[in-house]
């Protein structure tokens, strides 16, 4: 048992305590997410196994490996098990590297509440290290500390330090390899101070809003998607009196990092530091256990590797060639074929024509023959019968699966479900032998429940057959279809509907890899949005897999004639209406009317901007009387007074390259007499707040690769984009893209 | 024991590197072992032997890489039964001595302890294990030693009415020889390092792979002699101790070349002698040495160049190499060779099932089969790779090749 601290807290008024803290950390051994459910009504996450060990391990190994000397273990769900099996372990013992005192709460419904706490235990005396139980690292926290400390001294207001690592997101699904969302994060890049947090951000709109004091208050700061949030944090005891002062803080992020980042009265800072070569990864979602464990096998975490961390009561696995992982005592018939990069635990017996290959299997498990399994994370004591087939499936403890059944990608088994004879179980499916709560507002008590009590009674035998499953959810189960099926076909077990995300979202956090038919789908989809830019209609999208834009590109080619004509007359129109605004009629109504046209001509916004742009510059010219030295003058004038049109119009950066690439157009065919003063009348552009920067860079970084004669005007507004260059300015890598094709252009002139 | 645990930990997690301290901390352990080790009556020596077999079994499955924890541990075993026999079989003389000499050996043990300690280990090596030629040799010039021996162990047979004595007298001379053991596994450097002279002549060309404290020492020692050569340091790949080694060996005026280890056979025609260091030496003349030293060992055969493995008698192991590749090696994090943050950039999860397409294996050592070594250096001169298993002889007895209990099942 672990042992309790009460009396050492108290003793640390003397001074001696006080000179020289001890290194704390306060782990979480509970997610508060219902992510890993259905697994965690029975189990708590923490103690699920990670390539045959469990996760919690891992955390305190490294917690071991960086010096801490006091843990906080902080138990809620399932607390009698966490603290048993840190009592039975190596870690509850006396020559431990630390002493461990477990804190238990059953009120406590998320982060927030589990630090207020710890808070009320008054237990935390200096800065301490604030994980979950589910984090797999490697690195080195000396410098990160000190610089900790260092930043504590000079400014007290430091209340958090932020591990990230670089790890860029998908660019077709938008998250990480580890599963995660992608995260937009803004950085000092001096400081290396946390100005930004945003973990929902919506890439769809491929915009993010700033708060313009952010860009005021700083001279330079990275705009970066391609960090992801390692959830491990250095904290100040401060960060403990802020939960119980905002006592509405619940989740670690979403409420504190991002309350605090908004709330300039309390001016407390976070910093963020960077690791690179190290290790570092949560088990998040079934996604993220997946990637982790192979990285695992592969050796990132090292030295906390299946070989190396070693729990010290059964036969430890060898690494042999290939990254196959054994134990000694696996008994394997000759003619089993084990893939690369597998973990088989000790006892385990696999029977004749078995493959294995990207799976890590558990102890005591029985396999028979024939049966084949693929990146599978088959737990301990499962039965697995011949013939059965297994994909990219989590089978937990005690599972039975009789002869011929298969699982398809995706399939959570829970403890002990057993599954029929030839019964394929439907991809993504989550079965468990405890019913899926009713009520989804009540999750969280459920979680909380003692589940020793679930008793699981004969009644609740649900049968699992293909017919069913496709329509039944699990709340509308009864008894009554427990029924057997015809030849005695029988599983146990309920089918549990998904109750977070979805069924359409099921794929993203699922341990199997993303289907190629999404992959497509999503290809296309931003093939489209390339295409049809920003035109917001992207309904005509099959799920046949087939790339679409193909057959929509072909369909532009026929109508391009008649397309061409449409747009000049369409800029014919839009000059007469803006000619009649000019003589006094609300602008409102101009909006309005060449909004109509817009639409009856169906032309796209960029153009639309464009014509109106043309308009303007027209108007300018008649309003010069084409005297040249007048012209400029009277362009100002004429964009001054039309901007709030012009703003109507150009909403972001596609249209304003649009009015740029007319301007230019114009100034090479129609209206020569702007050739001259293209790059003031840019300069005024911008000014007015027309154009931004980035529709400037973006324009001159597509004019790089054309021709001399079409660069005529970039080289004229050469020192204006100059400015440009010397703005410390990223946002992230599209924009760091940019900015070196700027500069390349620049060199070449 | 607390300290068995804490080791056991620092082993499996790696936190200890490199074979010398990793053999000093295993003497060290085992000595506060034994020292805390109640002695029953009767059968002193297996209750020693067994204490020391089931933290050196553990020791050993904390790490099974890192051979010097089950060398040190043989030698301790080996200490043992050394010092039970020689205790026995003096006591049978014991009687005959006068107590004359009893007195100046307790002189003798005030004034100079580790003398007669070491004096006792040469002589129980010298008369109780079956001669082997190198014993022979070794022993020639030191005849007055035996003699000594009987005098230490005269005492022992003197108090041999009290029992307690006896056992503290055993417990004590394991402990002392253990000392030796301790001053023996510190002092390789300057054993090995004396002979540099006999090997490294003027001018000539020495390349050397990696970082081995032993070889520096051994350059540091022939430089010192006025020895005027050069070195190539192939800089040791994916750690670049090379890099390391380099800046230690122009501090002392050494005139040295770093290149990468790509380029040794394009260099290794222009060298003289190769001299490296070893991770264990195996008892068939194989060497367990960092990686890319197979690599170096074939170019030196290819060109007929000597290829010299210095190395302290603590990483001469007893075991035979058996799929040294694979079950004496170590993967280490890819994050050496490629950063964990570049390796994620080119991911492609979605695709091929989910298994990455890129693998980056990262092992710390190499096996250079014995017929490659042409030179020992250990502590005690040089060997012939064929002639190792004599050596290992010497230190080792054949009772403790293999560590672990038959029965009993460790925790």
């Amino acid at each position: 048992m672990a042992q309790k601290k009460g009396g050492k807290s108290a003793a640390s008024d003397d001074p001696e305590e006080l000179a020289r803290t001890p290194l704390q950390a306060v782990l979480l051994a509970d997610t508060f997410n219902l992510k890993f459910r259905p697994i965690t009504l029975e189990r708590p996450k923490v103690l699920l196994p990670l390539v045959n060990t469990p996760m919690i391990d891992y955390t305190l190994a490294w917690l071991e490996s960086v010096g801490v000397e006091e843990v906080f273990l902080f138990c809620c769900a399932h607390a009698e098990q966490v603290k048993e099996y840190i009592g039975n372990s190596h870690w509850g013992q006396s020559h431990a590297g630390f002493s461990i005192t477990t804190i238990e709460s059953n009120f406590s419904m998320s982060a927030g509440d589990a630090l207020r706490f710890i808070e009320g235990k008054n237990v935390i005396r200096g800065d301490f290290i604030l994980i979950t139980g589910d984090t797999i690292s490697n690195m080195s926290l000396t410098e990160a500390l000190q610089a900790h400390k260092d930043r504590r001294k000079k400014d007290p207001d430091t209340v958090m330090t932020m591990f990230v690592k670089r790890s860029k997101p998908m660019p077709l699904t938008h998250q990480t390899r580890l599963g995660n969302d992608e995260i937009m994060m803004a950085i000092d890049p001096e400081t290396k101070q946390l100005l930004y947090y945003e973990d929902r951000f919506d890439c769809s709109k491929r915009a993010v809003t700033l708060d313009k004091s952010l860009l005021a208050d700083n001279a330079s700061l990275y705009l970066r998607t391609d960090l992801e949030d390692c959830c491990i944090d250095i904290c100040s005891p401060e960060v403990l009196t802020i939960f119980l002062d905002n006592f509405d803080y619940q989740h670690l992020r979403r409420h504190f990092v991002k309350g605090l980042l908004h709330d300039d009265i309390m001016g407390k800072k976070i910093y963020t530091h960077e690791i690179d070569s190290s290790y570092t990864a949560r088990v998040d979602n079934y996604r993220s256990y997946d990637t982790i464990s192979k990285d695992i096998i592969q050796r990132w975490s090292f030295p906390l590797v299946p070989d190396v961390l070693y729990a010290g009561n059964r036969a430890q696995m060898r690494l042999q060639r290939e990254g196959i992982y054994k134990a000694p005592d696996v008994t394997l018939s000759p003619s089993v074929r084990i893939g690369a990069f597998t973990a088989i635990g000790s006892g385990t017996i696999i029977g004749e024509n078995s493959s294995v290959s990207n799976s890590v299997i558990g102890e005591l498990c029985t396999i028979g023959r024939n049966v084949s399994i693929d990146g599978c994370y088959i737990w301990d004591s499962v039965t697995i019968e011949d013939g059965c087939r297994l994909s990219h499936s989590i089978v937990c403890d005690g599972v039975h699966l009789h002869t011929g059944a298969t699982l398809e990608p995706g399939v959570i088994l829970s403890f002990k479900v057993e599954v029929g004879q030839n019964i394929t179980v439907p991809a993504y499916s989550k079965v468990s032998l405890l019913p899926q709560p009713s009520k989804q507002d009540s999750d969280e008590e459920l979680e909380y429940a003692d589940t020793n009590s679930g008793i699981i009674d004969s009644p609740s035998i649900a049968s699992i057959s293909p017919a069913n499953i496709e329509h039944d959810h699990v709340s509308s189960f009864d008894t009554e279809q427990s029924v057997l099926l015809e030849g005695g076909l029988s599983g146990v077990g309920y089918i549990w509907t998904s109750c977070e995300t979805g069924n359409e979202e099921e794929w993203r956090y699922s341990v199997a890899p993303i289907p190629v038919e999404k992959l497509k789908e999503f290809y296309a989809k931003m093939f489209d949005e390339d295409e049809s830019s920003s035109d917001g209609e992207q309904t005509g999208i099959t799920h046949s897999g087939e790339l679409i834009s193909e057959s929509k590109s072909t369909d532009f080619d026929d109508s391009d004639g008649e397309y061409k004509g449409d747009v000049s007359k369409f800029e014919k129109e839009v000059e007469e209406t803006f000619e009649r605004a000019l003589g006094g009629v609300a602008e409102e109504n101009v909006q309005l009317e060449i909004n109509s046209l817009r639409m009856s001509f169906n032309v796209t916004h960029a153009e639309c901007a464009g014509a109106v742009f043309q308009s303007v510059i027209k108007s300018a010219i008649i309003a010069s009387n084409s005297s040249k030295s007048n012209l400029l003058k009277a362009t100002i004038d004429a964009i001054e007074r039309s901007k709030g049109l012009l703003s109507y119009f150009i909403t972001n950066v596609d249209e304003e390259i649009e009015v740029i690439l007319k301007f230019e157009e114009m100034c090479m065919e129609i209206t020569r007499e702007f050739a001259p003063i293209f790059s003031s009348v840019l300069h005024q552009l911008y000014d007015k707040e027309v154009i931004t920067e980035d529709a400037i860079l973006k324009w001159e970084s597509e004019k790089a690769d054309a021709d001399e004669s079409d660069k005529v005007f970039v080289k004229q507004s050469e020192a204006f984009l100059k400015v440009f260059s010397h703005l410390n300015f990223s946002t992230g890598v599209s924009v760091l893209q940019r900015l070196y094709g700027a500069m390349t252009s620049l060199k070449l002139l | 024991m607390p300290d068995v645990s804490d080791f056991i930990l620092k082993l499996q997690r790696r936190r200890i590197e490199g074979s010398h301290a990793t053999a000093r901390q295993t003497a060290e352990l085992l000595r506060s072992v034994i020292s805390q080790t109640r002695m029953p009556y009767t059968n002193q020596a297996a209750a020693l032997l067994d204490a020391v077999r089931a933290v050196g079994e553990q020791l050993i499955a904390a790490n099974p890489v890192e051979l010097a924890v089950g060398n040190i541990v043989r030698r301790v075993l080996h200490i043992i039964r050394e010092e039970d026999l020689s205790s026995s079989a003096v006591s049978f003389e014991g009687l005959m001595i006068s107590e004359k000499s009893d007195d100046e050996d307790d002189a003798d043990h005030k004034g100079g302890p580790v003398l007669s300690a070491a004096a006792v280990a040469a002589a129980a090596r010298s008369t109780l294990r079956p001669r082997s030629l190198q014993t022979l040799l070794e022993d020639g010039p030191l005849p007055a030693a035996p003699s000594k021996s009987s005098s230490a162990g005269d005492s022992e047979g003197k108090s041999k009415s009290d029992k307690s004595a006896v056992g503290k007298r055993l417990k004590h001379s394991v402990i002392e020889a253990i000392n030796l053991l301790i001053e023996e596994i510190d002092d390789c450097y300057e054993d090995i390092s004396e002979q540099a002279v006999e090997h490294i002549h003027q001018n000539e060309v020495i390349l050397t792979l990696g970082r081995s404290k032993t070889v520096k020492e051994f350059l540091y020692a022939a430089k010192q002699k006025n020895r005027s050569f050069r070195v190539f340091v192939a800089e040791g790949a994916p750690r670049y101790q090379g890099h390391v080694l380099a800046k230690e060996l122009i501090q002392k005026g050494l005139e040295t070349t770093v290149i990468t280890d790509s380029a040794i056979f394009a260099m290794i025609s222009r060298v003289n002698m190769v001299i490296v260091g070893a991770h264990a030496i195996m008892a068939n003349g194989g060497v367990i040495a960092p990686v890319g030293m197979n690599m170096l060992a074939l170019a030196a055969q290819r060109h007929a160049v000597p290829f010299v493995v210095v190395a302290g008698s603590h990483k001469l192991c007893p075991l035979y190499p058996h799929n040294p590749e694979v079950l004496l090696n170590e993967l280490k994090s890819p994050s050496d060779l490629i950063d964990f943050g570049e390796f994620s950039d080119c991911m492609d999860f979605g695709a091929h099932g989910g298994a990455p397409l890129m693998h980056v294996v990262n092992p710390t050592f190499d096996y250079v089969p014995p017929n490659l070594v042409s030179l020992f250096i250990t502590d005690t001169g040089g060997h012939n790779a064929a002639h190792m298993y004599k050596l290992i002889a010497d230190y080792y007895s054949a009772d403790d090749l293999v560590i672990k209990r038959k029965s009993t099942s460790s925790n």
